[in-house]
């Protein structure tokens, strides 16, 4: 009973910070500005412009969770190999954009992107043609990408450092080549990793509307930039309240179709 | 021909020598046995053997084919490691079949194979299992079984049994010895108990800072220990500086005992060992020296007591229990007598010292 008491503070921000929020956002999704009762907001998602958006935005969101894997595992696997203190050292090196403030960086990225930003002017120096791909879907990708590939590195990363030498000495032992030992040991051993990298890249880029302004210049309409007009500039809580709890859901879905693939449940989030 | 010869095998890890110019050669069906303290290069040698480490100099030959810089999952050797690393994320019959998996066997011989060898290893019935739901025991099982049904030449085994308790280790040396004649095959593996060693092995090599100081049966390690090193590592023993008077004549601690041994020379200074279970424990004045017992331990078959005399304490063991400060006299029979050469040189000495 006594050891309950040091629990108080979370369960006090559990209800403060989450529980009553939700309720709040759960009432005005389902109510009008008068207050009665409306199933309007959940069932806006089906207006075109809004299922374009929340499509644009699973799109680009798988897009880069998928670089980002691709990119995170390869890379997982040199820092797993290599000497020690360098090890520390390459980490750091992929931890350090944590630390500085994510506006700033994707406000830097805007900056190189921009049509006469340095990008473009050094291909200009080397007669190579202006990449123009700022305010269009790539820049959104990329900046997403920029942002949140540490958070799919260090699960990667740490989920194989977890795996035991001497079982990958065993598999090589018993005759398995390079690609038998990957697909068959390294792999499925890292699928805690790869399940919380997913989640913690995927849920971020389909909700983000900072990354999309930024680096999208108003062109490129995610969901989350719908839902934060709907709270700012058209006041119309009830709806960006109504298309939060339909994003909400389909999260929830996507969450639960990740868990599968984790059989231990060490990665998942629901 | 020896299936397996180590030549002037080499190597350093951060400059420190563990192996220097090793050299072993391993007949065909034999239980050989890697014997020494942590660090004597013991487990080094087996993974050079397996392939996990290249020697910095040397060859390793496997059935007349020089194998040094074969990758291990192109050899004919099977390892057993000494914490099981099975795959966690297979059940056990996906971990039996493993090796033989990857080598592409059908799918009959692959389900003939894990049932024969869950029935060798006394497993039958744990086919779908999963790996954490085994004991250290059984798991350890596991590993040999996923190691034999690859039909392999060489059995390599990593202090396989070091993190099972007592009576589990001993159940499993038997295990080990039976499967090692049920399958025919050589079994190398890798201790530093000497007990261990003594009861499964049909050769022990006893190693120390990468050199080997003896090789031999056990009962040749234990009864004729070539260094002090040897006689101090296997077993319990007393090691006294003595002087080999002519042959079949040795005096230690000032009194004058007849042995066996011959071609010394005159007067020249030897160790000398005698086992604690070998010195006779009389009435005072019956034996070749009197002394005086300083401690007497019960440690189950017999009493383990010190004797003080000629200036040496004696570690003697004895059913009968003599009481502390009792005068007793010893005497030895000469063939339980084993002298051996000192160290000649401060290099050699080193060699002998115990980490």
């Amino acid at each position: 009973m006594t050891k309950k008491i040091f629990s108080g503070p979370f369960l006090i921000f559990i209800l403060c910070g989450t529980l009553v929020p939700l309720g709040v956002i759960a009432f005005y999704g389902f109510t009008d500005r008068s207050g009665a009762f409306t199933l309007d907001n959940i069932t806006a998602i089906s207006t075109s412009e809004h299922w374009q958006a929340l499509m644009l935005a699973l799109g680009l969101a798988l897009i880069s969770t998928v670089i980002c894997l691709v990119i995170a595992f390869p890379l997982g696997l040199i820092l797993k190999d290599s000497k020690l203190s360098k090890k520390g050292f390459m980490v750091f090196i992929f931890i350090l954009p944590m630390w500085m403030n994510f506006l700033l960086r994707t406000m830097a990225w805007q900056v190189l992107l921009e049509r006469n930003g340095i990008i473009n002017q050094g291909l200009g120096f080397f007669g190579i043609p202006a990449l123009n791909i700022i305010n269009t879907p790539a820049a959104v990708v990329l900046g997403m990408v920029y942002d949140y590939l540490p958070f799919m590195v260090l699960p990667i990363y740490n989920a194989l450092i977890k795996i035991d030498k001497n079982v990958i000495e065993a598999a090589y032992d018993l005759g398995a080549s390079h690609a038998q030992v990957l697909g068959k040991v390294i792999i499925p051993l890292t699928v805690p990793g790869i399940v919380s990298g997913v989640t913690m890249v995927f849920v971020p880029s389909l909700t983000t509307f900072a990354v999309s302004n930024m680096l999208g210049g108003g062109k490129v309409n995610l969901i989350g930039n719908i839902i934060e007009q709907e709270f700012t500039a058209s006041s119309n809580w009830n709806l960006g309240a109504g298309l939060s709890l339909v994003m909400m859901i389909f999260i929830v879905i996507s969450m639960a179709f990740i868990e599968k693939f984790d059989r231990n449940g060490e990665g998942s989030v629901i | 021909m020896a299936l397996i010869e180590l030549i002037d095998i080499s190597k350093s890890f951060d400059g420190e020598k563990v192996l220097d110019e090793f050299n072993l050669s391993i007949e065909e069906n034999e239980f050989i046995t890697l014997l020494g303290p942590s660090g004597c290069g013991k487990t080094t040698t087996l993974r050079i053997l397996g392939g996990f480490e290249t020697p910095d100099t040397g060859k390793v030959m496997f059935d007349g084919q020089d194998i040094t810089a074969l990758a291990p999952n192109k050899r004919h050797i099977n390892t057993v490691f000494q914490r099981y690393a099975l795959f966690p994320n297979m059940n056990i019959a996906e971990n039996i079949a493993f090796g033989l998996k990857v080598s592409g066997k059908s799918k009959e011989y692959i389900n003939a194979k894990i049932k024969y060898a869950l029935d060798l290893v006394n497993l039958k019935g744990y086919e779908k299992r999963k790996v954490d739901s085994l004991s250290g025991g059984q798991q350890q099982r596991i590993a040999i079984a996923r190691a034999i049904v690859n039909e392999p030449k060489v059995l390599l085994l990593d202090e396989p049994l070091g993190a099972l308790d007592l009576k589990l280790r001993q159940e499993m040396q038997y295990e080990l010895i039976r499967l090692k004649n049920e399958l025919g095959i050589t079994f190398l593996y890798v201790t530093h108990d000497q007990e261990e060693a003594l009861t499964m092995s049909d050769k022990v090599v006893v190693m120390n800072r990468g050199y080997i100081q003896q090789m031999g049966t056990p009962e040749e390690i234990y009864n004729e220990p070539e260094n002090a090193f040897v006689a101090d590592f296997i077993g319990d023993s007393n090691i006294i500086d003595g002087v080999m008077l002519e042959d079949r004549v040795v005096k230690l601690c000032g009194c004058v005992f007849p042995c066996i041994d011959e071609g010394f020379g005159k007067n020249k200074p030897v160790d000398v060992v005698i086992r604690p279970e070998d010195v006779i424990i009389g009435s005072p004045g019956s034996g070749i020296m009197d002394g005086v017992v300083t401690s007497n331990v019960f440690i189950g078959v017999h009493y383990e007591m010190c004797i003080e005399a000629g200036g040496f304490e004696w570690l003697a063991q004895n059913t009968v229990s003599y009481p502390v400060g009792s005068r007793v006299s010893i005497s030895v029979t000469p063939e339980n007598i084993q002298i051996m050469n000192k160290p000649q040189s401060e290099d050699e000495e080193a060699l002998a010292l115990d980490d």
